[in-house]
Formats: C-alpha cells, structure tokens, sequence
C-alpha cells in the first residue's frame, strides 16, 4: 500500500470512529437530561430492592418479599429451563421427522413433509398463543381431564406427568398423579403457560431441525449406505452406524443455530405469561421505571447466554469434524 | 401397481406402517370436514346462536364472515378501506411480477419503488383529496406488510455496508461491524423492539418524537440488517479471489470494485439465502404485537374478545394462519424456482 493510501485509510477510520462515538455521548446526554428532569434514578441499587410481585412458577425459593435481582435470577432460570427442555425435546422431534422425510414408505414421507411445511410457515408467535388457548380455554376441568397416555393428564389446570422419584437407599419408583376432589395430587405439574410454550418451541424449532437432519443425511455420499448394505447391514443398523456419524459432521454447525434460535424465541413468552427472563424484565421496568438498565441488562445476559451456547457447540462440533478439518 | 408394492407394501413391516398412517390420516382428515363442512354454522346474527346451531361441534364461520374484515383492516377507518385493500392487491401484483423473469433487474426494481410511493400515499393520505389516515390507525393485513416488505427493502443497504465493512482491510471499520453483527445477532428481535419502543423516546431530545410505528420498523430494520449483513457475507465469500484481482488489475477502485464485478455475482448466490431470510422477517412482523402495535395477530385477538363472539379462538387465529401459511409456502417456492434457474444459468 503507497503512503498516501495508507494516511487516507487510517483518516477515515478516525473519521468513523470519532462519528459512532459522538453518536453514541449525544444520546447518553440526551438520555442523562430526561432522566434528570423525570427524577428517574440511575444505576443498579433497584436489585437490591423489593420486588413485590408474584411469580407463578420458580426453581428457587422466591416471595414478593424478595429482591429484584432474585426475581431476575428466577426468571432467567425459567429460561434456561424452557430452553433447555425444549433443546432437547426439539432434537428428538426432529431427528425423527427429518428421517420420516427419507422414508422409502410414500405416505410417511409425505407426512413428514406436511408437518414441516405446516409448521415453520406459521408464525411462532401465532403457534404458542393457539397452544395457550387450547390449554386454558378449550381443555376440560380437571374431573374430566383427558388422558392421552396412562398416568398423563390435560386439564385447564395444566398438564400432569408422572415422575420418577429415587430416594437414597431405596429403589427409583414412579410417582403417579391421581384426582383427589377438585385437583391432582402427585406427579409433576406443569403450568399452562408452561406446557405451551414448551409445545410451541418444540414442535416449531423440531420442524427445522427435521430439514438439517435431512439435507444431512442427503449430504453422506451413497457409496457410503450401498457399502455398508453390502457389508449385510440392515436399513436401520445402515443408518445408525454408517450414515448418521458422518451426517453429524454436516448437521452440527446448522444445529448450533437452531439450539441458539430456540433460546432466543422463548422471549416471546411475554405474550402468553410465562414468567421468564423477558417477562420479568418488562414488569421490573413497569415498576422501577428504569428502563435502560433492565433492558440492557437483559440483553447482555441473552448475549452471555447466546455465547455459552455457541462455544459448546463449536466444542462439539471439533470433536465430531474429521481430524484437521 | 408396482408404485404401491414399491412406495408402500414392500414388505410386512411397511404396510403395516402405511395401514396405520392411511387409518390416522383418513380419522383426522374426516375430523376436519366434519368440523370445518359437515357441521360448521355459516349463518348466525352472534355467537351464541352460532354455538347452538351446532351444538357446539362444527366450525363458526359465521364469526369470519362477521369479523374478516375486522381482522384484516383493523381499525383503520371503515368507509376508507379500499385503500389498505388496494395496497395488499399492489404488494401482491408487485410479488406476482417478480416472478416474471422478463421483468429481472432495473424494470423490477423501478416496479417497486413505484409500488412504495403509491401504497404510502394511499394508506397516509393528504394527497388527491384522500383524507389523511394517522400511522396508529393502520392495522391488519397491510401493516405486516409494510413492515416486512418496508423493513427488509431499508435493511438491505445497511447490511450491505455492515457485510463489506466485516470483509474490510480496515481494522477499525471492521471491528465495527463485527461488534454490531454479532450484538443484534446475540439477542431476541423482541428486546430489540422494546429497546425501539421504551428506550428510544430517552435517546432523543424533548422536541423530538417519532411515532411508535416508525420506532418499531426502526428496530425491525437495525435487528434484520445483521442478518441480511450475514447472508450477504456468505456470498461475497464464495467469489473466487481471482475475481478481486482481476478487478484490481483494471485499475478499478474499491467502490467500482464491488459495485460492478464482486457484488453482482456474490447478491444472486445469496439468493436462496436471502429469501429464507424474507420469510423468518415476515413470521417475525408478528411480534410488534407485543410492544402494542395493531398487526393481524391484534386484530384476530381483539376480534374474540368482543361480547358478542367471544372466544371463538380456531376460527380466528386459523384464520390468520392461512394468510400467513400462505404467503410464506409461496415464497419458499419461489426461493426454489430462482435456486434452480440460477443453478441452470451457472452451468
């Protein structure tokens, strides 16, 4: 690069980098002026201080009593718990769905194709609000529950599970619910804000994995199937131990962002009341007014969140990626 | 014959699993019909007329009759409603002519920018002696559309220039982009239009306000220019270096560089992507409901909660979800035909 190239190339970057600054201490004046004339604090004390509002669902002891920043914590709990299920739940769907789709069977395939289409061209938002509704407006009081498998119930009250309890020195045994008088006792309830939202991204980020899982296994060379059928392998053996391995190597990165998308999108139960890191957020800044804080503090646990998940995705996409890939 | 042996009866296990599917399929698909035909109410003066007439069984489709236009103009004045419909029909004239592989390049681009003047005037008004119509007003159908179509049309120069700056041989310009890329990428589209609707009015000085739909399309923009930004990158990563070089041997500076030789080649390999991207930010207009702005997700929720056809929730959102079912398969179909006419076009 000549001299003269060199000088203008380092001006204008001075240049933009002076612009995004005094952009960014206008605003932060601005800001600090309306704050000051509204008698709004700044900083981070708020945490500190009751919070004063129910939360419906919580993995740690939490009371209106408790301080914002412990609601905070639980609602950030909330998420990774949705997300997490969901992760996990959503894989398992999809997997299978993206096989279905290479059925030699015509009507599974077709099928598989139907749920896909169907599914990631609605909109999630619209999705979880009709799983919302079809718990709380459209299922049955709890008397009349319905029982789609033994021991699982839908009512408006939400969906009951079985659970499997182990005690120290005892054998693992299932705690099955059971309707005594007007409710269930027993099991696991999950609520229906709960039981929603974790259907909606279930059902919503399964209809994408099924396409990675797909155009993965489409990905493996078929020289590598018609070996191991010659090998005298069985159809299903073929997969599991031929192709899926190497299909690992293609689905893994695309994965890695669906996992991230689906931890992103549970911030839409704001919209059905599911008490996490998003909902907590809005009713904080509702009652403190401190909107810039509450905000960003969001954000910045969404992006330690997103980051989390995407390097222990890229741990495991070195160990399935070929040697000197 | 030899299909069905083949595709559905090769062999005990698989025609027990295509008995199986067929049974289930013919259950739910009479389920339907039943619902949705056999048995729905297409005439009721209110909803609980409607839920007597069939006992509670079929579909309501009186409610849609009553509230479809409701639902898809919102409260945009009643007696002025031709003018969102007309823009939904010119957005989707605009989306049928850029099917035409005729019309590719500038005549489509000059069709579109046509397309937005007409549809702003025609849903602002002030203008011909249409009267004016303020941004809270407009709903439904055309504000998904304006917010799609309008935010991703201004994201894409953003992205443009965040997509270069990523690839730039300056490092502050590209620590720059990187650092917005991957913030907006970071973080739900929703904390960013709450961010728009909550935090920008305390950014501005007093005298200033910009109205709250401005402020969404705003964030939309900001969030969906890091993603564009991506795709776009994508494609600039594909064009062999040799094409650079050649440019450089020209004596051709940076911006004719891009301009002329590197970004032509590298947006129609994006293509494919690009679309899928259109898609996701369409589904994602929905969300503005949430930060109170009146899209078709609104109207559809304010339609069953009135007094007199509370509730009917199915008829309402499926509604809605064929509109959006709708325009999404269609432009998934036709990222596919573009994939496949460019594929031939390379060969």
């Amino acid at each position: 690069m000549g001299g003269r190239v060199a000088v203008r190339a380092l001006l204008a970057q001075a240049a933009l980098v002076a612009a995004v600054v005094a952009g960014g201490a206008y605003l932060v004046h601005n800001t600090l002026d309306h704050l000051a004339s509204e008698g709004i604090a700044t900083g981070f004390d708020y945490l500190g201080r009751e919070a004063s509002f129910e939360i419906g669902q919580s993995l740690i002891p939490y009371s209106p009593s408790s301080s914002y920043g412990r609601a905070l914590l639980v609602g950030l709990l909330n998420t990774l718990l949705v997300s997490a299920l969901g992760i996990v739940l959503a894989t398992v769907l999809g997997t299978a769905v993206g096989i279905a789709r290479l059925s030699r069977n015509w009507i599974v395939a077709k099928l598989a194709l139907v749920y896909v289409e169907a599914l990631r061209n609605v909109p999630l938002l619209l999705q979880l609000i009709v799983w919302w509704d079809l718990l709380r407006v459209s299922a049955p009081p709890p008397r009349a529950a319905w029982q789609p498998l033994p021991g699982v119930y839908v009512s408006v009250r939400g969906i009951v599970l079985p659970v499997p309890v182990w005690h120290w020195g005892a054998l693992p045994h299932w705690d099955w619910p059971a309707l005594h008088g007007f409710n269930f006792t027993g099991g696991i309830t999950l609520t229906p804000e709960f039981a929603a939202l974790l259907i909606g991204l279930t059902v919503y980020t399964a209809a994408f994995i099924a396409e990675i899982v797909r155009s993965g296994i489409e990905g493996v060379p078929a020289g590598q199937a018609e070996a191991a059928a010659a090998l005298g392998l069985r159809r299903g053996q073929v997969l599991r131990l031929v192709v899926l391995p190497q299909a690992l190597r293609i689905i893994v990165p695309p994965l890695a962002s669906e996992y991230l998308a689906l931890t992103k999108n549970s911030s839409l139960a704001i919209a059905i009341g599911y008490p996490e890191l998003m909902s907590i957020t809005n009713t904080t800044l509702n009652q403190t007014g401190q909107a810039i804080e509450a905000i960003a503090l969001m954000m910045a646990i969404y992006l330690a969140v997103s980051l989390a998940t995407s390097l222990a995705m890229n741990w495991y996409n070195r160990r399935v990626a070929l040697a000197g890939e | 014959m030899r299909w069905l042996r083949a595709n559905l009866f090769s062999g005990w296990a698989s025609s027990l699993v295509t008995l199986g599917a067929l049974y289930l399929v013919a259950r739910a698909l009479w389920a339907l019909v039943e619902w949705g035909l056999v048995d729905a109410v297409w005439h009721a003066p209110n909803g609980r007329a409607c839920i007597a007439a069939s006992d509670g069984k079929g579909a309501c489709w009186a409610f849609i009759g009553q509230w479809a236009r409701f639902i898809l103009f919102g409260r945009y004045p009643y007696a002025e409603q031709w003018r969102p419909l007309l823009v939904v029909l010119i957005f989707g004239a605009l989306l049928a002519a850029s099917c035409v592989r005729r019309l590719d390049g500038r005549p489509i681009m000059l069709l579109w920018a046509g397309g937005f003047v007409v549809d702003f005037v025609l849903m602002l008004g002030g203008a011909f002696g249409l009267p004016v119509v303020s941004t809270d007003l407009w709903s439904g159908l055309p504000l998904t559309l304006i917010l799609a179509v309008v935010g991703l049309a201004a994201a894409f120069p953003l992205a443009l220039l965040l997509a270069l700056g990523r690839r730039s041989a300056l490092p502050a310009v590209r620590a720059l982009s990187v650092a917005y890329i991957e913030l907006v990428r970071g973080v739900p589209l929703i904390t960013v239009l709450f961010m728009a609707s909550v935090m920008v009015p305390l950014f501005l000085p007093d005298d200033v306000t910009i109205n709250k739909l401005l402020r969404a399309q705003a964030g939309f923009v900001l969030f969906y220019a890091a993603y564009l930004a991506e795709v776009v990158r994508g494609g600039l990563q594909a064009i062999p270096l040799g094409q650079y070089e050649a440019a450089d041997a020209l004596g051709l500076g940076y911006w004719r560089k891009m301009r002329l030789v590197i970004l032509p080649q590298a947006l129609v390999i994006a293509i494919p992507a690009l679309v899928n991207i259109f898609i996701a930010g369409f589904k994602d207009t929905t969300l503005v409901t949430i930060i109170g702005l009146f899209d078709l997700i609104s109207t559809a929720s304010n339609a069953i909660t009135d007094p007199e056809w509370r509730g009917f929730y199915v008829e309402a959102y499926g509604f809605i979800a064929v509109i959006y079912f709708g325009f999404c398969f269609f432009m998934s179909r036709y990222g596919r035909m573009l994939e496949k006419s460019l594929a031939r076009s390379r060969r």
